[in-house]
């Protein structure tokens, strides 16, 4: 008698979009609240933005248990380094440990597509982006999820992001204002919804700059 | 030569003859569970068939329970697995008890708790076969959500489980509103229960219907709901489709 094989899948895709875009003073996280499943939609107003540091934030998409099981890693974490360093992580710094967290399970991943944005030791913003095992690269702006590939070009084109092959390296942090980065935002967001079946209903936008964190919301297709 | 191999514990799933304990496929199965937040709490409703694959096994299994002073639990899937979970929460709520400080556990904290123990049978390839729905109130704030056997969790107005998904749901996000009556609530979980009376090959016409509260659960007897099978279009379904079956 052949061996059974499991007929159930210990990851599903819960969907959904999440985009970062790094300025001079400010850092811009979204990402859209519809949760699905297969053809379903479980919720249509979840967060996947996730509040890590002082002046760092993260959106993950992907595997909803895995993404919350890996906010609670690091926020633990963070809560340790807290008691150690009487201080706030800064975001590189976060995001090194983001990356280290994402490879221990190499082996079993979690299935979470992340974009780390904040701003650094200096105030400048920067975005972090990574695969799911933990790959990462600093960026001017990134897009992970269900609606990339629909958002990346847009951005790259709008954003005219230059080439990682120039000596000496140029940094993708862009000029727009705070103001026009939320406007490219939603209109990334409101296009990717035409198309992309998992991404819609509301989008959850967070600025993160000198003055704090601040949060805004912009209805979507519900289809 | 045996160069003293390291010995597992009891329990342990590594090794080959850890396989067989592993949950492969559920055996008896409960299906959907529909649950709204109303005026003053959460209307929970579901079946109380067990099958055992397409048998109708038991007809009078009580899919739903109330969890400590503030929850009310309710589970779709394996039974057993229920039962088991149920156990795990006696114990937590025992231990909640025994500190005897005024605290009790609300219906945020045990659907946490849920979570973990679901996400964590998970990540050890053996799984709790439920898809569960978490509902309570505690100091004023109601409190709904649900958590699948994969260990998917998220809150919300309205829940459902399983076939509920597909044809509770729509009709919740059609009629839902804050503050309903409880008469206007319990007519909206049957208008649900019914539709996948209609439809859904597992459900069963015997039901409950509990309602938590600040005050505290009530769960109903066991009751069945109209149904009308007259319909024309049922009486000679191959009228406009000739040789359908």
């Amino acid at each position: 008698m052949t061996k059974q094989q499991a007929n159930w899948s210990p990851y599903d895709n819960s969907g959904g979009s999440c985009v970062a875009i790094a300025g001079a003073d400010y850092c811009v996280i979204a990402a859209d609240t519809r949760m699905s499943t297969g053809y379903n939609i479980l919720t249509r107003e979840y967060s996947k933005i996730c509040k890590l540091a002082d002046k760092c934030v993260m959106a993950s998409s992907g595997f909803q248990a895995d993404v919350k099981a890996l906010q609670k890693q690091l926020a633990a974490r963070h809560l340790i380094y807290q008691h150690q360093h009487n201080k706030q992580m800064s975001c590189p710094a976060m995001a090194q440990l983001l990356s280290n967290t994402l490879y221990y399970k190499r082996f079993f991943p979690y299935y979470s597509f992340n974009v780390l944005g904040g701003l650094d030791n200096e105030g400048k913003g920067c975005v972090f982006t990574y695969d799911a095992v933990g790959s990462y690269e600093k960026v001017g702006y990134s897009s992970q999820g269900s609606g990339s590939t629909l958002i990346t070009p847009f951005l790259d084109n709008q954003l005219k992001s230059p080439s990682p092959l120039l000596l000496p390296a140029q940094d993708a942090v862009t000029p727009l204002g705070e103001a026009e980065a939320i406007d490219l935002i939603k209109t990334v967001f409101a296009s990717a919804s035409e198309r992309d079946i998992y991404t819609g209903d509301k989008i959850e936008i967070v600025v993160v700059n000198a003055d704090g964190i601040r949060r805004e919301y912009m209805e979507l297709r519900k289809d | 030569m045996n160069f003293m191999a390291s010995k597992q514990p009891e329990n342990s799933l590594l090794g080959p003859e850890a396989d067989s304990q592993r949950t492969l496929y559920p055996y008896v199965t409960g299906t959907s569970v529909v649950a709204l937040k109303y005026k003053d709490g959460i209307l929970m409703a579901a079946d109380m068939g067990g099958s055992y694959g397409s048998t109708l096994r038991y007809k009078s299994v009580e899919r739903m329970k109330s969890i400590g002073k503030h929850s009310l639990l309710g589970a779709s899937g394996e039974i057993s697995d229920f039962q088991e979970i149920l156990r795990y929460l006696d114990e937590l709520i025992l231990y909640d008890n025994m500190w005897d400080d005024g605290n009790s556990l609300g219906p945020k904290e045990v659907h946490n708790y849920l979570t973990r123990v679901m996400y964590n049978r998970r990540n050890k390839f053996n799984p709790l076969w439920n898809s569960l729905v978490l509902g309570g109130v505690k100091n004023g704030q109601k409190y709904l959500g649900t958590v699948s056997m994969i260990g998917v969790n998220f809150e919300d107005n309205h829940v459902a489980t399983g076939f509920g998904n597909h044809l509770a749901r729509p009709i919740l996000r059609q009629e839902w509103h804050e503050n309903l009556s409880y008469e206007d609530g319990v007519r909206l979980l049957e208008k649900c229960m019914r539709v996948l009376l209609y439809r859904d090959r597992s459900a069963i016409n015997k039901l409950q219907i509990a309602k938590i509260t600040e005050e505290g659960t009530t769960i109903s007897r066991p009751y069945s709901l109209k149904t009308y099978w007259e319909f024309s279009a049922f009486a000679n379904p191959a009228q406009g489709a000739v040789g359908t079956w």
